[in-house]
């Protein structure tokens, strides 16, 4: 017997049964496979902490994180200290690498206090303030871990993006770049302004490290405009906290 | 061919050169000039659109006799959709590095015209062995033009291939850096794209009088 496809009874049962199915498949999908993904990236989180105080597998030119299996353990040993910063308030909290920036940028937009994580680490008898960001990139967001030393010296970062455009904006995530701002100062004439990714500074090699700039990556203005400024903004929220830790 | 008779042979062989999708059919263009930059993230959406056309194609033809063909473009949409966010989930979870790199690419397969257009000329019109060869052939079409033009862009415009520096250093000056040879930043953006696409055009038709058309 052929079905007579054109009857729209029978066109709306189809869409209502094919949208229960569907949703049905997507949502069995989606709870089952969830412990596992939070799990990724509560490690992913730990990995990214890590890299950006050098804690890493990083051979010449290559990205590698802690593996999977080693990076609880890892993250235990070099962090020391996970403090939220809440107005004035400043609290020790172990969960504090989960706390979710995009949340807390939310929270401060209706009127109350954010809540602003510093992971304090450890590694070869010095000590690193690893503040997390969030930012927007040209496509959708961006974020990134920065290390400070005491002297508000970037001692190392790691960036990663949602959606930018690989070979472009992708690259912010490339050792060729990150690996550029290591040793920026973010202090200029003792205010705190962050590090510039700028076109035309006439220091490929990056080997002026005080003019608070980076060279920028070719066919990535926009993406590399919103990591300066993610980078501003950032240390700008923290700027109280930074002054603290400051030796003069 | 000895697995396949001559026709299905020609369902995989004609969009991979004389019927291809993107040179011929002019379809798929805009990830083509998106992603093109690097050879890997091209190799990478090749392989994406195979897995989804070849497993769509089969799912649509399965479904084409009661599919009302009111809201047939929707219907395929909401295949593609699941089929594309069922493997993002998968790979989320058991192979997390992975999924991080196909993550831009999952709003672009779901929007590739190449997808849409196979279920709706191929099929919705022919049974599932067909409509897999005919999804393998064209999403391997696909993939060949996307992989020629991400190995010239990388080439020309990083000086890299697969991320290794095959041409040198070019901010040590060694390799060919070292005679004067600069990168072509142009190459890596889009409009270079396109360009290379026209000029596989060009070749193609320059060897094959049979697709020249007449004006």
């Amino acid at each position: 017997m052929a079905i007579n496809t054109d009857k729209n009874s029978y066109t709306f049962i189809f869409a209502i049964v094919m949208v229960v199915v569907v949703g049905a498949l997507l949502a069995f999908v989606s709870s089952s496979l969830s412990g596992t993904i939070s799990e990724n990236i509560r490690l992913e989180k730990q990995q990214n902490i890590l890299y950006a105080m050098g804690v890493n597998n990083n051979d010449e030119g290559s990205v590698e994180f802690i593996s999977t299996s080693e990076v609880a353990q890892v993250f235990n040993q070099y962090i020391k200290k996970q403090l939220v910063i809440e107005g004035d308030q400043i609290t020790e909290d172990k969960e504090a690498f989960l706390i979710d920036l995009k949340k807390e940028g939310e929270r401060a937009k209706n009127g109350e206090a954010r809540r602003l994580p510093v992971f304090i680490g450890e590694k070869d008898g010095k000590t690193f303030y690893v503040l997390p960001m969030l930012g927007k990139g040209l496509w959708d967001a961006i974020w990134g871990y920065v290390a400070l030393d005491n002297n508000l010296v970037i001692q190392g970062v790691f960036f990663d993006h949602k959606g930018e455009t690989p070979g472009l904006g992708a690259n912010i995530k490339q050792r060729f770049f990150m690996d550029d701002f290591t040793g920026e100062s973010i202090l200029k004439n003792n205010d705190i302004v962050g590090v510039k990714v700028i076109k035309g500074n006439n220091d490929p090699l990056n080997n002026d490290k005080l003019d608070n700039e980076v060279d920028a990556l070719a066919g990535a203005t926009i993406t590399g405009n919103g990591l300066s400024a993610m980078l501003s903004d950032s240390f700008k929220l923290y700027e109280n906290y930074l002054n603290s830790i400051l030796v003069q | 061919m000895g697995l396949l008779s001559k026709k299905d042979a020609a369902l995989i062989k004609d969009p991979l050169f004389d019927n291809n999708p993107i040179t011929i059919q002019v379809l798929g263009i805009c990830s083509a000039l998106a992603i093109t930059a690097e050879l890997k993230a091209s190799i990478v959406m090749g392989l994406s659109v195979l897995f989804v056309l070849g497993m769509g194609n089969v799912v649509i033809s399965l479904m084409r006799n009661i599919i009302p063909s009111k809201i047939r473009i929707i219907v395929q949409l909401v295949v593609v959709a699941a089929l594309v966010i069922i493997v993002d989930q998968v790979l989320k979870a058991f192979a997390y590095e992975l999924s991080k790199t196909l993550s831009v690419f999952v709003g672009l397969i779901i929007t590739n015209c190449i997808i849409m257009g196979r279920f709706e000329a191929f099929a919705l019109g022919n049974g599932p062995w067909k409509a897999f060869l005919d999804g393998i052939g064209n999403a391997g079409g696909y993939a060949i033009i996307l992989v020629i033009i991400g190995f010239f862009r990388e080439l020309l415009g990083s000086g890299t291939l697969l991320g290794f520096q095959v041409l040198g250093d070019p901010i040590a000056k060694t390799g060919v850096y070292a005679l004067g040879y600069e990168n072509n930043g142009f190459m890596l953006l889009s409009p270079m794209a396109l360009i290379v696409v026209g000029l596989i055009i060009w070749v193609q038709r320059a060897r094959n009088p049979k697709l020249q058309e007449s004006h």
